[in-house]
C-alpha cells in the first residue's frame, strides 16, 4: 500500500472506531484529537494535503475531522 | 559471596490469620493454625529430620523420619502432617526418636549406592545429610536383591534420570502435580517395585513431561540432577536475578562457579513465580555463551560489503557521524531508534533520553507496537493507567477466570502453573479463543465450562454479546458503576450495548459461536464473586486490538470485577520487560509515565533535567519509519535488543524499508535477521552481564543483576552513553541505579522506586510513591488513576477487518507461541529447547486437509496477499476448519512474509491473528524463502570474512 493510501486507511479506521458515538461533533473531535495526539507531522501534513485535494477515499467523519484539525492546528 | 541456601521449612506456610502457642523442645512457638509442627520448629532454628518434606510442595508423611513425641499423645506422629495446637508440648528429640530415624536410614541406605564422594549431590545432597543428622554408622543389612542396576534415562537434554538414587520420597511427582500441574509423573508398582515413572514407564522426552525442572529441584539425592552439574560440580555462589524470557519475570538464583553460570534456580522468595520456573528460564540460558556472540564492534558501508571490525571508539564514532551526516542531509527528523522489551528499564530510558534529547525528535519506538500497544491504549483511556490491574497471586482468590486470547501454559508457564492449580481448586473457566488451547480440555484435572470457539478477528462481536447478555438480564453491580465510574459514560455504553444487534442469538452469524453458549458464559462471569479477566495477544494484534481492550475494561466495570483481589483486568505481557520499556517512555508520542509530548508542564520538566529543547510534537511509530525510509525521509535507526525484519509484519516491506535507508545500527548479542541488513553492529549484553531492573506483567520491578562480564566489555546502557555522547549530547552515568534515580525524580509513579528500596524488598510493584510506599499490588481500590478519578465507559462497534477471505484465499491464518521456543527464537534457537520443537509447522484441520491431499509432515504452501511461504503440515483437530495455525520462531519459515500490513487503529500494532491465506501442497520452499535462504548465507559470509580480517 503506498504512503497515502495507508494514511487514509488509518484515519477510516479511526474514524470507524468514534463513528459508534452517535453526536457525530463528539466523534469528529474524537478523530481529530486521536491524529493530533498520535501521528507525526509529516503524517498530518500529508492527509491534510489530500484533504484539501479533495480527500477522495476518505470517510465522512475522517473528513469532518481532518477539517477540524486544520481549524486547531497549522501544520 | 557463598551459595547462601534457602531454607526449607518443610511445609508450606499456612495463610490463617489466627495463631496458637505451643512448646517444642522447652522453647515457646507461635505459630499460625494449620502450620505444621515440622515448620514451626524450623521457623525457631529446630531443623527435624525430614526427607519426603519439602516446602512448596503439601506434606506426605511417608518417610516418617520427621517423627516426634507429643506429652500426653499417643506414638510418634510425622511432624510434617501434624499441625500445631494450643498448649502442645512437643519432643523432637530422644533417645527412642534417635533409634527411630537411624532405623530408617539404615533401610533407605541399604539400596543406595555408596558412591557419595563422585556423586553429582556430593554436597547438596539431602539424603547424606540426613545420613549425619541420625548418626548413622552401620548398615547392618545385605540385600539380595536392590536398584543399584537401574538404567538411567538420559533422554532429557538438561536433566538426568538415575533411578539407582531414587528413594521413592515422591518429591518430584508431588512437584510435577501440585506445583506445575501436569502429571507426568507417577509412583509405579507396589512395595520394593515401586518406582518413579514418567508418564506410562516412558522416557521423559517421551512423556508429557514439559521439563520446568520443578521435579529437578525438589529431588532431595541425585536422581534428577542437572546435566551441568554433572558436568561441571556444584556452583560455589549465588546471585539472585531476573529471568529475561517472558513477562512473568522469574525471580531466579544464577548458581556460580566463578563466571560460568552453573543452574538457574528458581528463587522461593520470588514474588512472580514463588520457586516455580518453565524450561526457558529454568535450563535455556546457554545462548547465553553460545558461540555465535559476536564481540566486537563491526562496521560496513554497504549491506553487500564483509562486515570489519573495529575498536568501540571506531565504531561508536562512525555511528555518530552517519547520524549526525544524515540529520544534516535530511533533517532533524530523517533519524530515530527503537528501545528493547528485552533490555531493561534504565537501558530503555537511555534509548529514548538519546532520541528525544540527543537526536531531537520523537521518533522512538518499541516492539511493544506489535504486541500490547491496544493495552496500553485501551487501558489508559478507560482506567487511567496503560497496566494490568492485579498481581498474579490475585488469581488465587478467582472464582470465574476468562481467559480470552492467551494461551498461559505455553506463553506465561510459570503463572499457567498457578492458575491451573486455582483451577483444580475448583475455579471455573471459560475460554475464548480461535483454537483449543491446553487449558481448554488438555490439562489433567482441569475442564473449561465454555470454550467459545470464536472465528479469528471476531473478539469484538463476542465482548460485545456478553456484555449485551450482562446488561439485559440485569446482571450489572450497577453500585459499583455509578459510584466508580463516569456515569453519563455508563449511561450512553448501556443504550448502546442494549441494543439488539449486540445480541448472542445476532451475533451468532459473525463469531460462529452458539448463543446460548455465550449467554451461559455472561451469566457464569457475571455472577461469581470474583470474576478475572486474562488476556494476551489473541485480543490485542487485530484491528480491532484497542476497541477489543476497551470492550474488556467495559465488561469488568460493568460487572464490579475490579479494585479488589481476585478479579480485575490482567493482560499477560509478551516480552519480560514490555511493561517497563513501555513506562519508561518508549512510545513517541509519551515521556517515561505514560505523559504526552504535548503536555507543556511535563515537558518543561524533562527539558529542565535533561538540559535540552524537545520536540511538542509525536514522533514516527515503527510502520510509519518503514514508510518513511522508503519515502526517503527517514535515513538511519539505531535499533537496541529488537529483531524487526524477523517480528514486524510483512516482511517485503520491511526489508525494503531497511535497505533504502543509510546507516542502520544495530546493537544485539546475535547477528539477527535485522543485523543483515545493518551498517553498524554493536555487540550487546545479555541479562546476565548486566545491572538493571525489568518490569513484568503485574507491574513488578526487579533487580538484574550482572553475575558475569560483558563479553563485548559493555554493559548496553554504557554503549547508549558512548553513542550518546559521540553524537555531542553528554551522558555521565556511573552505573544503573543513578539512572533509575532519575527515572524516580521525574516520575510520579516511580517515585519512591530505588535500587535500595528493590534490595530491601526484593521487588516493587508500581505505582511507587509517597502514598504507596512498598508499591501497589492491586490497582484502582478506591478510584480509577483517570483525572476525575472515575472509570470510563467507551462505545465498541464491532467493525470486520478488512482481510476477508475470498475465493482466491479462503483460509484464516492465525499465529501464536509454544511452550520451548521463544519469540524470534535467537534465545531459544541456540539451546537444547529445539529438542521440543525444531520448526514451525502449520496446523491445519484434517478437513482442510484433506481437501487439499495433504498428509502429516507433507510441505504445505501458505499464500497471502502480503507473500507466500512453505512449512510442514501438522494435521490437528485443536483449529477449526477454515482456520489454519502457525508459530513464528524460526526466521526461514518467513511466517511474516505471508502477514500483512493491516493493523489496530488506534496504535497499529499488526494484525498478526488474522491473514487471509490459501494453503496447497507443494514439493520445495517458495520463492522468498530460497532467496532468504541465498541472503543469510552470504550475510553470514560476509561476517565471517570480516572476523577472518580482524
Amino acid at each position: 500500500m503506498n504512503k497515502i493510501d495507508n494514511l487514509i486507511k488509518m484515519a477510516n479506521d479511526i474514524s470507524n472506531f468514534f463513528n459508534a458515538d452517535p453526536d457525530k461533533e463528539l466523534a469528529a473531535d474524537g478523530v481529530a484529537k486521536h491524529i493530533m495526539r498520535g501521528w507525526e507531522p509529516r503524517m498530518r501534513h500529508d492527509i491534510i494535503n489530500h484533504y484539501q485535494q479533495g480527500g477522495s477515499g476518505l470517510s465522512d467523519l475522517a473528513k469532518m475531522a481532518i477539517a477540524k484539525l486544520i481549524a486547531q492546528t497549522k501544520v | 559471596m557463598s551459595i547462601n541456601k534457602e531454607q526449607d521449612f518443610g511445609t508450606p506456610a499456612s495463610t490463617e490469620g489466627q495463631t496458637v502457642s505451643l512448646e517444642i523442645d522447652g522453647f515457646a512457638v507461635t505459630a499460625p493454625v494449620g502450620t505444621s509442627i515440622m515448620r514451626a520448629a524450623a521457623s525457631i532454628g529446630i531443623d527435624i529430620p525430614k526427607l519426603c518434606a519439602t516446602d512448596s510442595i503439601e506434606p506426605f508423611g511417608s518417610c516418617r523420619l520427621c517423627v516426634v513425641q507429643i506429652e500426653g499423645g499417643r506414638g510418634m506422629p510425622a511432624s510434617c502432617t501434624t499441625p500445631v495446637a494450643e498448649g502442645l508440648k512437643v519432643c523432637t528429640q530422644n533417645p527412642r526418636l534417635a533409634d527411630v530415624r537411624r532405623g530408617i536410614m539404615e533401610l533407605y541406605i541399604s539400596d543406595h549406592p555408596l558412591d557419595c564422594l563422585t556423586c553429582a549431590a556430593n554436597g547438596d545432597c539431602e539424603l547424606q545429610d540426613m545420613a549425619g543428622a541420625v548418626g548413622l554408622r552401620e548398615v547392618r543389612y545385605n540385600p539380595v536383591e536392590t536398584h543399584l542396576h537401574a538404567v538411567k534415562d538420559e533422554s532429557n537434554p538438561y536433566f538426568s534420570f538415575d533411578p539407582s538414587k531414587c528413594i521413592v520420597c515422591s518429591r518430584c511427582v508431588r512437584a510435577c502435580e501440585e506445583t506445575q500441574g501436569t502429571f507426568a509423573l507417577t509412583l509405579d508398582g507396589r512395595g520394593f517395585d515401586s518406582k518413579v515413572s514418567p508418564s506410562q514407564n516412558q522416557a521423559f522426552m517421551d512423556s508429557e513431561c514439559v521439563s520446568c525442572g520443578a521435579c529437578v529441584q525438589a529431588c532431595p539425592t541425585a536422581t534428577l540432577m542437572e546435566k551441568s552439574v554433572i558436568d561441571h560440580g556444584q556452583p560455589e555462589h549465588a546471585i539472585v536475578t531476573t529471568c529475561a524470557y517472558c513477562g512473568v519475570g522469574c525471580s531466579f538464583r544464577a548458581e556460580m562457579k566463578g563466571e560460568q553460570v552453573i543452574r538457574m534456580v528458581p528463587h522461593k522468595d520470588g514474588k512472580a513465580n514463588h520457586g516455580h520456573s518453565c524450561v526457558k528460564g529454568r535450563f535455556a540460558f546457554g545462548y547465553a555463551t553460545h558461540k555465535d556472540r559476536i564481540t566486537k564492534p563491526m562496521i560496513r558501508a554497504s549491506i553487500k560489503d564483509a562486515w570489519q571490525e573495529v575498536s568501540w571508539e571506531e565504531a561508536i564514532n562512525h555511528a555518530a557521524s552517519e547520524f549526525k551526516r544524515i540529520q544534516a542531509k535530511y533533517g532533524k527528523d530523517s533519524i530515530g531508534g527503537v528501545t528493547s522489551s528485552r533490555c531493561t528499564n534504565e537501558e530503555a530510558y537511555l534509548v529514548q533520553k538519546l532520541i528525544r534529547a540527543g537526536f531531537g525528535n520523537n521518533n522512538v519506538d518499541t516492539c511493544a507496537r506489535v504486541c500490547h500497544s491496544p493495552t496500553g491504549y485501551g487501558l489508559k483511556q478507560t482506567f487511567g493507567e496503560s497496566s494490568g490491574t492485579q498481581d498474579f497471586d490475585s488469581v488465587m482468590k478467582s472464582d470465574v477466570i476468562l481467559v480470552i486470547g492467551a494461551n498461559p501454559t505455553d506463553g506465561h508457564p510459570v503463572f499457567g502453573s498457578m492458575m491451573k492449580k486455582r483451577l483444580r481448586q475448583g475455579a471455573k473457566l471459560i475460554v475464548v479463543d480461535p483454537r483449543e488451547i491446553d487449558l481448554v480440555s488438555n490439562s489433567p484435572h482441569i475442564k473449561a465450562s465454555y470454550h467459545l470457539k470464536l472465528r479469528p478477528g471476531t473478539n469484538v462481536a463476542i465482548i460485545n454479546a456478553l456484555a449485551h447478555v450482562v446488561v439485559t438480564e440485569n446482571l450489572m453491580d450497577e453500585t459499583f458503576a455509578l459510584e466508580r465510574c463516569d456515569v453519563a459514560s455508563f449511561e450512553k455504553w448501556k443504550t448502546f450495548i442494549t441494543q439488539d444487534y449486540h445480541s448472542p442469538e445476532n451475533s451468532e452469524a459473525i463469531t460462529g459461536v452458539p448463543a446460548a453458549d455465550v449467554r451461559a458464559a455472561a451469566r457464569l462471569y457475571a455472577t461469581a464473586n470474583n470474576g478475572a479477566i486474562y488476556y494476551g495477544l489473541g485480543v490485542t494484534e487485530h484491528s480491532q486490538g484497542s476497541t477489543m481492550v476497551i470492550g474488556i475494561a467495559n465488561l469488568a466495570m460493568a460487572t464490579g470485577n475490579l479494585g479488589r483481589d481476585g478479579v480485575g483486568v490482567n493482560p499477560l505481557r509478551g516480552q519480560n520487560n514490555v511493561q517497563g520499556s513501555c513506562d519508561m517512555g518508549s512510545f513517541p508520542h509519551e515521556y517515561p509515565g505514560y505523559r504526552h509530548v504535548s503536555d507543556a508542564n511535563t515537558r518543561a520538566l524533562f527539558q529542565q533535567a535533561w538540559q535540552a529543547e524537545l520536540s511538542p510534537e509525536p514522533g514516527l511509530r515503527i510502520p510509519n519509519m518503514f514508510d518513511a525510509a522508503l519515502d526517503k525521509t527517514f535515513m538511519g535507526m539505531y535499533i537496541e535488543g529488537e529483531d524487526i525484519a524477523q517480528s514486524d509484519p510483512d516482511t517485503q516491506h520491511v526489508l525494503a524499508a531497511l535497505r533504502a535507508m543509510e546507516c542502520v545500527v544495530v546493537q544485539d548479542i546475535f547477528l539477527n535477521e535485522t543485523a543483515k541488513f545493518a551498517h553498524v553492529f554493536l555487540p550487546g549484553a545479555s541479562f546476565l552481564e548486566k545491572d538493571g531492573t525489568f518490569t513484568n506483567a503485574e507491574r513488578r520491578i526487579s533487580p538484574v543483576r550482572k553475575v558475569m562480564t560483558p563479553l563485548a566489555g559493555y554493559q548496553d546502557w554504557e554503549v547508549t552513553q558512548l553513542l550518546s555522547n559521540a553524537m555531542g549530547y553528554p551522558m555521565n552515568y556511573s552505573h544503573p541505579s543513578e539512572i533509575m534515580a532519575e527515572i524516580a525524580s521525574l516520575t510520579p509513579s516511580f517515585s519512591g522506586v530505588s535500587y535500595e528500596k528493590i534490595d530491601e524488598l526484593g521487588s516493587v510493584q508500581w505505582p511507587c510513591n509517597e502514598q504507596t510506599p512498598v508499591g501497589t499490588p492491586i490497582m484502582h481500590t478506591e478510584t480509577f488513576m483517570r483525572d476525575n478519578g472515575k472509570g470510563l465507559f467507551m462505545l465498541t462497534e464491532f467493525v470486520a477487518t478488512a482481510e476477508r477471505t475470498n475465493q482466491k484465499f479462503p483460509l484464516i491464518l492465525t499465529t501464536g507461541r509454544i511452550l520451548s521456543q521463544y519469540n524470534v527464537g535467537a534465545q531459544t534457537r541456540r539451546t537444547a529447547n529445539n529438542a521440543w520443537h525444531s520448526e514451525d509447522r502449520l496446523e491445519i484441520h484434517p478437513h482442510d486437509a484433506e481437501d487439499r491431499g495433504l498428509k502429516n509432515g507433507d510441505w504445505a504452501g501458505i499464500k497471502s496477499r502480503a507473500g507466500e511461504t512453505v512449512l510442514r503440515a501438522l494435521i490437528s483437530e485443536r483449529v477449526q476448519p477454515g482456520v489454519v495455525y502457525t508459530t513464528f520462531h524460526f526466521p526461514e519459515s518467513g511466517a511474516n512474509v505471508i502477514t500483512t500490513d493491516n493493523s489496530d487503529w488506534a496504535t497499529n500494532c499488526p494484525e498478526y491473528k488474522v491473514t487471509a491465506v490459501q494453503v496447497s501442497k507443494v514439493s520445495q520452499h517458495s520463492e522468498w524463502q530460497q532467496e532468504y535462504q541465498k541472503f543469510s548465507e552470504n550475510q553470514l559470509e560476509l561476517l565471517e570474512q570480516g572476523m577472518a580480517n580482524g
